[in-house]
């Protein structure tokens, strides 16, 4: 809006750096400019200036540009100033400008959000910012990226053309078939849906991008007294769990979550599985909770006696350093969690298959919403492939296009915004 | 000085509909036109409907309009374009006689109540204060009237074109409106320039039929309005030739002499209905070109060839003309010619067709770009129903995409504009699967009754179907076995279990005829009717799931856009765009989402500022 308040940001790295650049956007850049650098340059034109601030004392000799509003990234006046990276220069800089009236340092993703609401990006990029604003793994962050950068909106881009092109030779046959040119649909015309269908389902059984919220999760599971609540502090690095050799300490399920080498991890430790005649009525309990998680986990490891676990469990041959420790034939690690021997190998182990599980570092992911939009058109597809009367195929096709107007928000909505609003307080 | 609430300029499709939707709604309407005796007349094509306007004129009809009727009463050869496709797309069609077409439009507007006549040239339009006070004609008299509804066509301005010679005029042999063109010009109204154009009228007598293949009326019962009981004149067949190389030659030897390619005609003409010159040039390397040899009436020779529409020089037409099989000896008996006329630009309009500038000045028909009788006749039935409503204090049907071809009409004129003569495609209608030729009455007489501009004959039509369709779902909800089925010999499995007869309706190869033994006679009574339930239950899950978007939609139509929205203001919004906003000047945040060009973010951003704004 024209009336807020205008921001500024290092948005280069954190100094001591080679350059600092610092943005300031908002109705005052122009100002900013005018205060620090004494005139404003060309627009879109780097310029050697020298700043100095209200008392006209040197700050730096920087490269000073101006981009005005509102074909800009924010879509506001914009001004950067690239300084020497020395802490010193950036903090004096950045004082000068938050010496000048109605011009305040930017909260986090301020930037961002003010392109949003001001159109310059869409409602996929604006999640991705929004994932960005909340990441706390570098794997989260560099997913959330390539949506804010727009990587998932410039893909449903081009199927929403391609659409496109399919629903015009419908469309053709549909109202000119007393023409001669159009009166069949072209041979490939099947084909080519199903090439498009076939893209989207590849899409679909990616890695989610909830998963790097929620984090790869592994559960601890075997009978009492298998070591399960030491190795699971072991493994978050704290003293998250009770431990002790009564059999049955544990009695409900515990999660942490933890960032190991950047990919985010959720572990869960449970109770002790034994049957149902020696414990008490809480342990019932807990063990029923057991058995949940165990359905939801990623990975379960496997403390209890070989070939008792889960299907697909990692066998773990634990409290190796015990006397008259007796391994299992076919365990994936031995380790002790008292000395560590071994937990290394099996950290390692479970970021490789974590890394392999989760999104790609740098590719787009899909959230849940842009999953179930997508899945909406992989579906449509699907029908429009499957039905020979060429009005209803055109219709299967139009609700391609929709879900795919959904998942950008070309069909904006109240709701679609309540959501994002809620998430951004865009409308304070 | 006269007073009227309705005062609607122009005799045309358009003014027809308009000032008989006026008076229908109770409004002491007048229609002024230059020749009361050419009120009715086709200027060019002689059939009514087809794909699209078959749509729009069954809705015409549906709110009590002219067209229908009048296009039965005409009617001398039906086709059902689309017949093989999904009926959402069946495109009714009807050639009609010209006289007959004429004289019974002409017999409708003269027997309609609260309706007055006037012969004359509509001059100068009376303002006071910036908005409609009255009327002024050539001769001077004055009518004092707050409610214009323009639809002067092709009129404005109108120059006729045949090769190097040039005329004034709306249509061969009629003049030009020029005072009234040149004050619309000085009003700061935005207006440009369009063209059309129409085939050399051949002599039926001269062409050889013998050898070309013959295109027969269709041997069905449906007419274009339920009203009409039965088809009442006799059916003529068509015929059809090709343009040949030798014609494409001469064609290409005297492109020069087109004035579509000589430069005298720069504005834009039809894409869907191009000259014959304009196809030659476009798709050069094509054989030929089908031709429709379509008779103009029974009391006539007069032949129209239904896809050589032209301009160029008399001998060249000629030429064209005699190269094609069967018409070696073909007379000429009217040449083809061109004609550029101005329009405005409809985002000029708000929904109402009501011009935004000019409060109390509605327009509708070609002037507003559009091209068909179907299309102008449609425009003239919601500026009518519109500007009574408005004179009166009443509220018009409320039509929208979702209910109507009209109103995508509308609507799309008024965010999107033209480039190009607008012509009504089924593509248009995103909701098509329940706008069906075929369902207009159930769609919107029932809006029509309401409103008060339906007559008393079609609302006793319309109970009694109502009361059929009760009926029609009472049967379909009775519950019957796979088995029963499968022992009459139909296409289902026996282990599909009992299912309402709406379900199995979506069978493959499951008729409403087959299902006699529950339907009982209802099918034989009202067989159209039939026919049309057993569609709804055969789209009714393709309908079910528009239900949610039609929800959103409805949900962005509830967030008004004030027609002085600061677009400017919205930082981010690109130069274009603002000014593709500032035109259409969209009433509500869905409107704006279908005005070309504007992005998703961009309609996010606009949310976002519209909030701001009402909260502030
Ligand atoms: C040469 C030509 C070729 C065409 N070709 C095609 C085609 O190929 N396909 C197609 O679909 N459509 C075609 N059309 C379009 C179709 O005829 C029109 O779209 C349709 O008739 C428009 O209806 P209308 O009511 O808007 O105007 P019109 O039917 O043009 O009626 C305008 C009426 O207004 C009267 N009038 C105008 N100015 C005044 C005034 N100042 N005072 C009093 N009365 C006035 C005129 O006398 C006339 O009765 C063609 C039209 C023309 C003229
Ligand atoms: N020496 C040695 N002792 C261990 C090791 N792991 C666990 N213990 C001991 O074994 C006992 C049981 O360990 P817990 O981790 O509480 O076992 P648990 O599987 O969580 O048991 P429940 O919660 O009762 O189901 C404790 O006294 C631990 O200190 C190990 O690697 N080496
Ligand atoms: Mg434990």
């Amino acid at each position: 809006m024209r009336s807020a308040d205008t921001i500024f940001a290092l948005s280069s790295g954190a100094p001591p750096a080679g350059v600092g650049v610092i943005r300031v956007s908002g109705p005052a850049a122009r100002e900013a400019l005018l205060a620090l650098a004494g005139r404003v340059p060309e627009p879109r034109r780097a310029s050697l200036t020298r700043l100095r601030d209200a008392e006209g004392a040197l700050l730096d000799e920087a490269l000073v540009l101006w981009f005005p509003g509102p074909n800009t990234a924010t879509g506001e006046d914009l001004a950067e100033f690239h300084c020497h990276g020395g802490r010193a220069v950036i903090a004096a800089v950045e004082g000068a400008l938050a010496a000048l009236r109605g011009v305040r340092r930017a909260e986090p993703g301020e930037f961002t959000r003010r392109a949003f609401a001001n159109g310059r990006i869409d409602l996929a990029e604006a999640e991705g910012l929004a994932d960005l604003l909340s990441a706390e793994t570098e794997l989260q962050r560099a997913a959330a990226l390539a949506n804010a950068g727009g990587a998932l909106s410039r893909q449903v881009e081009l199927w929403r053309e391609r659409v496109l092109v399919l629903s015009a030779e419908v469309e053709g046959v549909l109202d000119f078939s007393d023409e001669e040119d159009s009166a069949d649909l072209p041979e490939c015309f099947t084909w080519n849906i199903g090439a498009l269908a076939g893209e989207l389902s590849e899409w679909l059984a990616r890695p989610r991008s909830e998963r790097l919220g929620e984090g790869f999760r592994v559960v601890l599971a075997g009978p009492p007294n298998a070591g399960k609540s030491t190795l699971f502090n072991a493994l978050v690095e704290s003293e998250a769990a009770i431990t002790s050799p009564i059999a049955g300490t544990t009695r409900d399920v515990i999660e942490r979550s933890v960032a190991i080498e950047g990919v985010p991890f959720t572990f869960v430790d449970t109770a002790g599985l034994r049957d149902g005649t020696e414990a008490d009525a809480i342990e019932v309990i807990g063990i029923a909770r057991a058995e949940a998680e165990l359905a939801r986990a990623d990975l379960v490891l496997w403390l209890g006696a070989e070939g008792e676990g889960p299907q697909g469990a990692w066998e773990i041959a634990a409290q190796a350093d015990r006397e008259g420790f007796a391994t299992k034939a076919g365990a994936r690690f031995t380790l002790s969690a008292v000395t560590g021997e071994g937990v290394a190998a099996l950290k390692t182990a479970l970021v490789e298959t974590a890394r392999a599980a989760l999104p790609k570092p740098g590719e787009a992911a899909l959230n849940a919403r842009q999953h179930a939009r997508l899945a909406e058109a992989e579906e449509a597809l699907r029908d429009a492939k499957g039905t020979s009367d060429p009005l209803l195929v055109a219709e299967e096709l139009r609700r391609a296009r929709l879900a795919f107007d959904r998942l950008i928000g070309r069909a904006t909505t109240e709701d679609m915004l309540d959501t994002l609003f809620g998430r951004f307080c865009i409308g304070k | 000085m006269h007073s009227f609430d309705v005062l609607v300029i122009g005799g045309g499709h358009a003014g027809v509909e308009a000032a008989c939707a006026a008076a229908r709604m109770g409004a002491r309407t007048a229609l002024v036109s230059f020749d009361l005796s050419a009120i009715g007349a086709m200027s060019c094509n002689p059939a009514i409907g087809g794909l699209g306007k078959g749509h729009l004129v069954r809705e015409v009809d549906a709110l009590d309009g002219v067209l229908g009727r009048a296009a039965d009463a005409g009617a001398i050869h039906y086709r059902m374009l689309n017949r093989s496709k999904g009926s959402a797309v069946w495109g009714p069609r009807v050639q009609a006689d010209r006289v007959r077409f004429k004289a019974a439009v002409q017999a409708m507007v003269r027997a309609q109540a609260n309706l007055t006549l006037v012969q004359g040239e509509a001059a100068a339009l009376v303002l006071e204060g910036g908005r409609v006070a009255g009327l002024e004609l050539a001769d001077g008299t004055m009518f004092h009237v707050k409610h214009l509804v323009l639809c002067t066509g092709t009129f404005l301005g109108g120059i006729l074109f045949r090769g190097e010679e040039r005329f004034e005029g709306g249509r061969i042999g009629e003049n030009a409106a020029h005072r009234l063109a040149l004050q619309l010009r000085g009003a700061d109204l935005p207006m440009a320039r369009l063209k059309t154009g129409t085939p050399p009228r051949l002599d039926g007598r001269t062409i050889d039929w013998a050898v070309l293949e013959e295109q027969p009326s269709d041997g069905e019962a449906w007419t274009m309005s339920p009203l009409t009981k039965r088809r009442i004149n006799p059916r003529v067949f068509c015929a059809i030739t090709r343009t040949t190389q030798a014609g494409h030659d001469a064609i290409r030897a005297n492109l020069h002499r087109s004035p579509l390619f000589s430069g005298a005609i720069a504005a834009a003409g039809p894409r869907y209905c191009p000259s014959i010159e304009d196809k030659i040039h476009r798709f050069g390397d094509r054989e030929g070109h089908q031709v429709f040899l379509e008779p103009e009436g029974l009391d006539t020779h007069m032949v129209y060839p239904n896809g050589i529409s032209t301009s160029l020089p008399v001998d060249v037409q000629e030429e064209v003309v005699r190269t094609m099989p069967g018409c070696g000896r073909a007379e000429i008996v009217q040449p083809g010619y061109a004609v550029e006329y101005d329009h405005i630009d409809p985002r000029a309009l708000t929904p109402d067709l009501q011009v935004r500038a000019i409060p109390g000045l509605y327009c509708a028909g070609q002037i507003n770009g559009t091209t068909g009788y179907e299309e102008a006749a449609a425009q003239g039935l919601v500026a009518g129903l519109e500007a009574a409503a408005a004179a009166l204090g009443k509220a018009a049907p409320k039509l929208d995409r979702a209910n109507s071809y009209i109103a995508v009409m509308v609507d799309d004129l008024t965010l999107q504009g033209v480039s190009e003569p607008y012509r009504m495609l089924t593509a248009r209608a995103e909701y098509r699967l329940r706008l069906r030729a075929n369902n207009a009455a159930t769609r919107l007489t029932g809006l029509g009754i309401a409103a008060g501009c339906i007559g008393a004959e079609r609302r006793m039509w319309w109970e009694r179907r109502e009361d059929a369709r009760k009926m029609f779902h009472v049967k379909h909800s009775q519950k019957v076995h796979a088995r029963e089925l499968a022992d009459l010999g139909l296409p289902v499995r026996r282990d599909h279990g009992e299912k309402p007869l709406a379900e199995w309706l979506r069978y493959d190869g499951v008729t409403p005829e087959a299902l006699a033994p529950w339907l009982g006679e209802i099918t034989a009574l009202d067989p159209l009717l039939a026919e049309e339930m057993a569609e709804d239950a055969a789209y009714a899950p393709y309908l079910a799931r528009q239900d949610s978007e039609l929800r959103d939609l409805r949900a962005s139509e509830a967030l008004p856009l004030p027609a002085d929205f600061p677009y400017a203001e919205v930082p981010g919004l690109s130069n274009e765009m603002v000014e593709r906003l500032t035109k259409a000047a969209p009433g509500t945040l869905a409107a704006a989402g279908r005005v070309p060009g504007v992005t998703p973010a961009a309609l996010s951003a606009l949310l976002v500022h519209a909030r701001r704004k009402a909260a502030a």
